[in-house]
């Protein structure tokens, strides 16, 4: 591939088969198709490859991903809160990042919350089973993801270190605190806690409802917070440039820490209702990795909250679909999903080159000054 | 765009309020139910696994599982991956609505949302394997599994005490020095290497003394590698494993190391150092659970596998094994059969310098992790007799445990 300006592609004298230009503004419009496309794009490559790994046929694979998803009523609950916790993490990562934090801790964050939970379960359900203890539960998982995200927040604020680092490095703490006190509960030495009996968190016909409504009404809180609120603005101006905030007169430390509280509160919302909702127990793996992936729901979506919804239930979809192919298929080893939600991803990130530029191809006879 | 969304998030809450409602069914008692028979070929297994072939423990059921099917010519619905949570309820749901009449779930953790889903849907079955509650929660068509795996490591123990006797003693040393790459402290590894422990002390002609080192999960490839060379740092002439990874049968093969392993034949991944294997085969517990479904009888609801019913199993000799290895294993195997031999013989091991004459072991699983239940008897510590899932978890003189250096 060959960068040129128009200009100095003009001056060459073998002409490349094409080159690249910028494009203005793009209308929702022709990205949404160049999404779309991208989306299809994948599906057929994806296709392809299982019948050529599989030896099954594309469209077996395609039924199984919406069967996956939609095939029955408890796979819809399924997705729907699976889709809820993607965007509920990737809601809190959203204030972070367009303050462009770089938070990649929420996995620790949503763990400690879910161990406070599950502890505060296990160690006074005997005690005060009920709403008092819900409520316990919910102070203490909001208070420890807040814990977890304050400190490199102030770290960061005070003496300006590595954000990325520091908030990684949290995830494998609080992985490591979780086993401890795993071993310690669980005194048979399985490292297993099982069902805790107690601190259940109301449930609203299944265990996906109250997750569903809580992450609704987190996002509508969050648009609001981001586009209409004083600190919505202020974290964005920071986002843009730390100095321009200064020259306003914008506090940067304190933004800083006020909107890594912020996220963490949500991870810890999100680990509660993990542990005391969803679960009803705790694991080192019971994040599943969500931390992570929301950092990709978040950056697919433009850091547009309205978007996530849609990126949230892409990843959702394509892991209970691709699940569901594993099974249909009758495949032994389930690498292959990943390997179905890895292409369609990297097609759709690979897409957002075709948002942003455009190419023009040479053969034809160009005007000049094309843009 | 704001509109769309409060319409999408009003929908959303639609939706929810309304299986809110319609999710409120009754509870049904297991006492409702009727078993019914069941046609073969309309028969569905449902398997879940905590992960996928990659691992040596998984391999070992979806092996297992693919013979007794296709032997018994009923179809099976696998998932693979499942984590300890409630993916495995949501996993055992799906199974249920894919048409599954009786559901196997592979790892311990799975238990409690194996019974989650037998409750919420007493007509079908549900098994599982390495669990404890079946016994203490009743419900009728939740059932545990398990087999009598310290014989087999018993077993294996011998030929690994016959390999030490070849290699012979240390200089400056009068006892010989095994090591042990263990998942977690749990009955089920303690259980385990004690059994082996003693079967290679049986035959060994000195004292064995046995480091054993904990990596805190079932599957580390790296953890298990670093603690099985930890273990031949400190000097161990023989390392065994309860943990599902190929580290440390790598690790042996690097170091020259001989190795016993578990679950499969490690030969191929390290064919110098590969002296045996013990296993249990899960195909004798499918079959019967298939057998059950089909004639329409109840399952036991605790179902312990032996030697004898095939369950417990050693895999090919390693070719480096020492002289006279498959004779002598067959001869103890014999009298293991014969019940001439018990394993754990309280005559045959020490506790803090003295013999075990009682013991409490935490048989009936309320959660309390309380031993109720006394378990030595006629000079034997009863195993797997109360309940199928091993409670042996007593450390035992000559078995030490160590952390990574």
């Amino acid at each position: 591939m060959n960068m040129k300006t128009v200009n100095s592609g003009e001056k060459a004298v073998k002409e490349p088969l094409f080159h690249i230009v910028k494009r203005n503004a793009v209308p929702l419009k022709q990205r949404i198709l160049i999404k779309a496309g991208a989306i299809v794009l994948s599906m057929i490559v994806c296709g392809l490859l299982g019948t050529i790994l599989t030896g099954n046929s594309p469209f077996t694979m395609y039924a199984s991903l919406i069967k996956g998803n939609f095939g029955q009523e408890s796979k819809i609950w399924a997705m729907l809160q699976e889709t809820a916790l993607l965007l509920g993490i990737s809601l809190a990562l959203l204030p972070a990042f367009k303050m462009k934090f770089w938070n990649l801790g929420a996995d620790g964050q949503v763990l400690v919350g879910a161990l406070v939970s599950a502890g505060l379960m296990y160690k006074l359900g005997a005690k005060t089973d009920g709403v008092l203890l819900n409520l316990l539960m919910l102070v203490c998982s909001v208070g420890a993801g807040v814990i977890w995200a304050l400190i490199p927040a102030v770290f960061k604020a005070k003496w300006k270190t590595n954000e990325t680092l520091f908030t990684l490095m949290m995830n494998y703490i609080a992985v490591g605190i979780t086993g401890y006190m795993i071993n310690q509960w669980a005194t048979s030495g399985s490292g297993t806690m099982g069902v805790i009996k107690y601190g259940w968190l109301p449930e609203l016909g299944n265990k996906s409802v109250l997750t569903i409504i809580v992450v609704a009404l987190l996002t509508a809180g969050m648009v609001i917070y981001i586009k209409y609120s004083k600190h919505g603005y202020e974290l964005t101006v920071v986002g843009e440039s730390e100095n321009t905030a200064r020259y306003v007169g914008i506090n940067v430390k304190k933004v800083v820490i006020r909107t890594m509280i912020v996220s963490g509160a949500i991870c810890g919302l999100i680990g509660l209702l993990l542990a005391g909702s969803i679960n009803h127990t705790i694991t080192k793996t019971l994040v599943d990795g969500r931390g992570f992936t929301a950092v990709l729901v978040t950056w697919l979506a433009d850091f547009n909250p309205y978007y996530m919804i849609a990126t949230a239930f892409l990843v959702a979809f394509l892991k209970s679909g691709s699940a569901q192919v594993i099974t249909d298929f009758k495949l032994n080893n389930d690498a292959f999903s990943a390997i179905i939600t890895g292409i369609v991803i990297f097609f759709i990130i690979g897409c957002q080159f075709f948002v942003q530029y455009r190419l023009i191809f040479n053969s034809k006879k160009k005007k000049k000054g094309e843009n | 765009m704001k509109k769309l969304v409060s319409l999408a998030l009003s929908a959303v809450m639609a939706c929810g309020l309304a299986a809110g409602i319609a999710g409120c069914a009754k509870d049904v008692k297991v006492s409702d139910y009727e078993i019914k028979p069941v046609k073969a070929s309309d028969l569905k297994v449902g398997l879940i696994c905590l992960h996928d072939e990659t691992s040596t423990y998984d391999k070992n059921f979806i092996d297992a599982m693919d013979k007794a099917c296709t032997a018994k010519g009923v179809s099976v619905v696998k998932k693979l991956g499942i984590p300890e949570d409630n993916k495995c309820f949501e996993a055992a749901e799906e199974l249920v609505g894919a048409g599954c009449n009786v559901i196997f779930a592979d790892s311990f953790g799975h238990e409690d949302f194996m019974m989650q889903a037998a409750i919420k849907y007493p007509n079908v079955q549900f098994c599982h394997a390495t669990g404890t509650k079946s016994k203490t929660h009743n419900l009728g068509n939740y059932h545990n599994a398990f087999a009598s795996i310290y014989e087999g490591r018993y077993l294996a123990g011998v030929v690994a005490g016959l390999k030490l006797n070849e290699i012979g003693l240390k200089e400056g040393q009068d006892y010989y020095q095994m090591g042990y790459v263990g998942a977690f402290p749990y009955a089920e590894v303690i259980s385990g290497f004690t059994s082996f422990y003693l079967g290679a002390q049986s035959v060994a002609n000195a004292t064995i003394k046995m480091e054993v080192q904990y990596t805190s999960s079932w599957y580390d490839v790296e953890g298990e590698q670093k603690a099985a060379d930890n273990l031949i740092t400190r000097g161990a002439q023989l390392i065994s494993q309860h943990a599902d990874s190929m580290g440390a049968p790598n690790a042996c093969e690097t170091k020259k190391v001989p190795n016993v392993s578990y679950n499969v034949n490690t030969s191929n991944g390290a064919p110098e150092t590969y002296l045996v294997a013990s296993r249990i085969n899960w195909q004798p517990y499918f079959e019967y659970m298939i057998d059950c479904v089909i004639a329409g009888d109840q399952i036991a609801t605790d179902w312990t596998g032996t030697i004898a019913t095939g369950s417990v199993e050693l895999l090919g000799l390693g070719k480096n094994v020492a002289a006279g290895t498959a004779e002598k294993v067959a001869e103890v195997k014999a009298q293991l059969e014969a019940g001439e031999i018990n394993v754990f013989d309280t005559a045959k091991f020490t506790v803090n310098g003295a013999a075990l004459t009682t013991y409490l072991a935490d048989v009936k699983d309320y959660g309390d992790f309380q031993g109720e239940t006394e378990v030595i008897k006629d000079g034997v510590f009863q195993e797997s007799k109360f309940r199928s899932a091993p409670y042996f978890d007593i450390l035992i003189d000559n078995i030490t445990k160590i952390t990574q250096d």
